[in-house]
Formats: structure tokens, C-alpha cells, sequence
């Protein structure tokens, strides 16, 4: 069953394109990476698949079942958080909003969900501690946590590897390649981190500025634009080393 | 100091600016915790002098008072929010030219209408006597909506601090209460100049707040108490002022930097 179609999608700010005429499918309990260079669209494509910005032409569509309020989104930590005052209960928590509508609080039944979703996530020990004290992997779990709460099926991530340490930002690649496999969880993720992302993946989304390359991980590495970013990549590497 | 409290409480004019003063201050450390969490700290101050300015211009014209400064400043925390928004301009820079500018236009209009009288110092420095008992009932008024919309949308305010992608993204209207907030604060700052004074207001918003966030760590043990910490240094300020003569808005204000410097002292030895 799919989970979000996007037909012909193109998005633009002031007459300035930035996606043209992008067409791609994401069934129930894929994997879909989103890599591209900087400047090509991916943060705005996401926008749009949150609904947050009106696609200049096309259309996007969420499957059967799935509410726009319902996509679980995973955005960039910003540096507001770093100290804020908060416990990792009510960062939980306050992903259950969208199922209260204009009643203040919460009822039990948000209190079981975002228990549910501490426990999914192996962070119940954290519960009391405050967001501002957390490591950078702890606070990925959190949010991650928060955006179950929010989400049944789908989930997006903005580059939720940024400024974490290999270790960390290996055991997160893991936590969510086990929520997809054996939760049947939809993922979709912009990341920059391109082993990682055919490794997990099972299928990518290549933006670039003159074309785009939409198929299974497999599949991109055999294709033209696949084969030229692996080699760009690969020609960048070894000089940073 | 029993008696001392009951000759106080002997005075109508310290019932109404203590009835008024702690309902405003409750408001004030309420909306105080979101706007320093959301770097807006200095919207307070700048909006006071846009007050300040919106009252010159009242009282050379003849008008009611509060009736031209809360549109205006309302108006100016809209556009302060637009600004920042839409990043034509950075949020400091803009509280910076607004607050300057109002700030001198006010001081234009009153040396070319009637020169500085009394009656507009107070509005720089405040006045416990320039509370009327109109004043009163409106300032009660609206410190308990202030309060009631407050406990109403509190999950919904502090998903909005924590991260406006996520609440935009859960189908919360983030511009809706982030227009709550600039109307809120534009209100209790006009209402809590005349007693503070336009160059003291803001203390009474960011004060609680930061020094709440010293000791504590969860949002509602900083809302909590930073709401208890308001109360406590507004009744020891206007305490002191009453028995020594000070100017209660300045008194108000070295009981927040003391309690402020207590606050950081537990925080550093609990930290440890």
C-alpha cells in the first residue's frame, strides 16, 4: 500500500525553481533516503511532504490512513534546545499534541503512548532527566520518541546524524533500520551520510540540479548520477584524510 | 512589623497596586519563560518605550491613555514578530530601532506640547499612585485573561518554544500563538509601565524566568517556580518601598537581582 505519491512535484520561492517536475512513490515500510548535493531541494521537498509549503505544481498525497498531522517529523536540533529547560517526559509527551485538538493537557491514553514509545526506544531511564543534560545521541532518541508519538506509520528525518560522533550516530542508523524492519515503520531521510544511506536504504531519492534519480539503492549505483556522486565522493575522501 | 503591614494595608492605593502588582507580575514571569527561551528577552524593553512614546503622544493630544498605547504597542509587537520572521531584519536590530525611536519621538512630542511634567515621569519611572481605580479593574481584567489563556494553552505554548518545525509539522498553528504571546506581552507592558516605570518593565519578564532557570530543570519547575519567584520579589520590593521611601519599580528590581544572584550561587553548588 503506498504511503505518500508525488506526481510531477515542482517547488519554487519567488519564480525561482527549485524542484522541477519530481514524480516518486513510497510504499507502506520502505526506507527512502533523500541525498543530493546542498542547495537542490531536499529541505523544501520535505517541507512540502509535511504540508508546510504548497507545491508550485504537482501533487503530493499521503496514503490512505495517514493525516497530515500524523507524519512523524524528526527535525534539525536547534540551538534554542541546547539549554532549554525541559525534562525528556514532556519532550515526549508534547508529541501526542496533535490527537488533543483545542482541550488542554493530557489524558492517560497520551501518558500510555509516550511510556509506549520510551520503552520502544530503551530511554525509560532517562524520563526525569532535563533535554539540556542529555548527550547528542540521547537528544536524537528523544525526538525520535516525540515524533512516534506523534506518527503510526511514517516518519521523516532531517539530517538527524548532524553533529553526532560516529558511535552515536551509528547506534541511531541502527535504532531506526529496527524500527523499520520489524515495526513496519515508513522512513524517510534526508542525510548526507551516503554510506549510510545505501547501506540502510532501500531505496533512494538523487536531487541534483539538472536531474533526478529515483529507485532502489542497488538500482542508483548502477545509474549515471549514482555512478558520478560515488565517484565525486570517492575523488573528495582520500584528500581530507 | 505586624503594624507596620496593617498601616500598609490601610492605604486604598497600596491595595490596588498590590492587588494589580502581583496579578502583573504573575502575567509578566508567565510570558517571561517563553520569550527568553525564545531569544526575545528585549521585546519587553523595546516595547515599553514604544509605550512610552504612544503616551506622549496621548496626552498631547488629549486622549485616554491606555486606549492609544495598548493598539500601538500591540501593533509594534506584531511587526517586531513580522520582522524577525521574515528575516528582513534581525530580531535585536529591530527591538533596538524601535525602541530607540519611540523612545524619542515621545521625548519630541511632550518638550513640544507641554515640556516634561509629571505625569510623563512617572510613565519613565513609575508610580504606585498613578494606578486610578479604573485602571485597576481593567489591569485585573486583563492580567486574568492573561493568566486563564495561559493555563489554557500551556502544552501548546511550550511545544511551540521547544521547536516550531515540529509543532508546524503536528498541524499546530505556530504563528496563532505566536501572535498570542506578542499580544499578551504588549498588554501586560503597557499595563505594567505605570507602576514599574518604561526602563524597568522588562525585569519584571525576564528576571523570573532566567533566574528560575538557574536551579531548575524541567519546563514546569521553571514556569512553577519562576511564577513563585515573581511574587516573592514583587511584595519584598514594595515591602521595602513602603518602609524607606525608594521608588518601588528600582525596589522590585534589586530584590529580582538578589534573588538572581542566590538562584546562580544553588545552581553552581547543586551542579557540582
Amino acid at each position: 500500500m503506498s504511503c505518500l505519491n508525488c506526481e510531477h512535484v515542482s517547488f519554487a520561492y519567488e519564480n525561482q525553481t527549485v524542484v522541477s517536475d519530481l514524480s516518486f512513490r513510497v510504499e507502506e515500510g520502505d526506507y527512502l533516503c533523500i541525498i543530493g548535493e546542498n542547495g537542490t531541494g531536499k529541505s523544501t521537498l520535505m517541507r512540502g511532504i509535511l504540508g508546510l509549503k504548497k507545491p508550485s505544481s504537482g501533487t503530493i498525497a499521503l496514503g490512505e490512513g495517514i493525516r497530515q498531522n500524523q507524519v512523524g517529523y524528526v527535525p534539525q536540533q536547534t540551538p534554542v534546545q541546547r539549554d532549554f529547560p525541559a525534562s525528556v517526559w514532556e519532550v515526549v509527551l508534547s508529541g501526542c499534541i496533535n490527537s488533543r485538538g483545542w482541550r488542554p493537557g493530557f489524558g492517560e491514553r497520551e501518558k500510555k503512548l509516550a511510556k509506549e514509545k520510551l520503552a520502544l526506544l530503551g530511554i525509560e531511564e532517562l524520563k526525569q532527566k532535563s533535554f539540556r543534560e542529555l548527550s547528542g545521541g540521547q537528544r536524537q532518541r528523544v525526538l525520535l520518541a516525540r515524533s512516534l508519538c506523534a506518527a503510526q506509520k511514517l516518519i521523516l528525518l532531517d539530517e538527524p546524524a548532524t553533529g553526532l560522533d560516529p558511535v552515536a550516530a551509528e547506534e541511531f542508523y541502527r535504532l531506526l533500520l529496527r524500527l523499520n524492519r520489524e515495526l513496519k515503520i515508513t522512513v524517510i531521510m534526508i542525510s548526507h551520510d551516503i554510506r549510510e544511506a545505501l547501506e540502510c536504504a532501500d531505496h533512494i531519492l538523487y536531487l541534483s540540479h539538472d536531474s533526478h534519480f529515483f529507485g532502489t539503492a542497488d538500482a542508483f549505483l548502477e545509474s549515471g548520477p549514482g555512478r558520478l556522486f560515488v565517484e565525486k565522493i570517492a575523488a573528495v575522501r582520500p584528500r581530507r584524510d | 512589623m505586624l503594624q507596620n503591614l496593617a498601616e500598609m494595608l490601610s492605604y486604598p492605593f497600596m491595595v490596588r497596586a498590590l492587588t494589580v502588582g502581583i496579578l502583573l507580575s504573575l502575567c509578566a514571569a508567565l510570558l517571561g519563560v517563553s520569550l527568553v527561551l525564545k531569544r526575545y528577552s528585549m521585546i519587553g524593553d523595546g516595547l515599553s518605550h514604544v509605550g512610552f512614546g504612544a503616551l506622549a503622544v496621548a496626552s498631547a493630544l488629549h486622549l485616554a491613555p491606555l486606549a492609544v498605547a495598548i493598539p500601538t504597542v500591540i501593533a509594534a509587537a506584531f511587526a517586531l514578530l513580522l520582522l524577525n520572521e521574515s528575516g528582513k531584519m534581525k530580531g535585536d536590530a529591530a527591538v533596538a530601532v524601535f525602541s530607540t525611536g519611540a523612545l524619542a519621538i515621545g521625548v519630541m512630542v511632550v518638550s513640544l506640547s507641554t515640556g516634561m511634567n509629571a505625569d510623563l515621569n512617572s510613565y519613565l519611572f513609575g508610580s504606585i499612585l498613578a494606578m486610578s481605580k479604573e485602571d485597576v479593574a481593567l489591569s485585573a481584567a486583563l492580567s486574568l485573561t492573561v493568566l486563564i489563556l495561559y493555563a489554557f494553552f500551556y502544552e501548546k505554548l511550550f511545544a511551540v518554544t521547544f521547536d516550531e518545525s515540529f509543532a508546524r509539522a503536528t498541524g499546530i498553528r505556530v504563528g496563532l500563538y505566536n501572535a498570542l504571546l506578542a499580544v499578551l506581552t504588549a498588554v501586560v507592558v503597557v499595563l505594567g509601565m505605570r507602576m514599574m516605570g518604561a526602563l524597568l518593565i522588562s525585569s519584571l519578564i525576564v528576571f523570573p524566568a532566567l533566574t528560575a532557570m538557574r536551579l531548575f530543570k524541567s519546563y514546569r519547575g521553571v514556569i512553577l517556580s519562576s511564577v513563585a519567584l515573581a511574587a516573592v520579589s514583587f511584595l519584598a520590593g514594595m515591602f521595602f518601598s513602603f518602609w524607606y521611601g525608594t521608588p518601588a519599580g528600582a525596589s522590585i528590581v534589586v530584590a529580582d537581582v538578589i534573588l538572581f544572584a542566590v538562584f546562580s550561587l544553588l545552581g553552581r553548588i547543586v551542579g557540582r
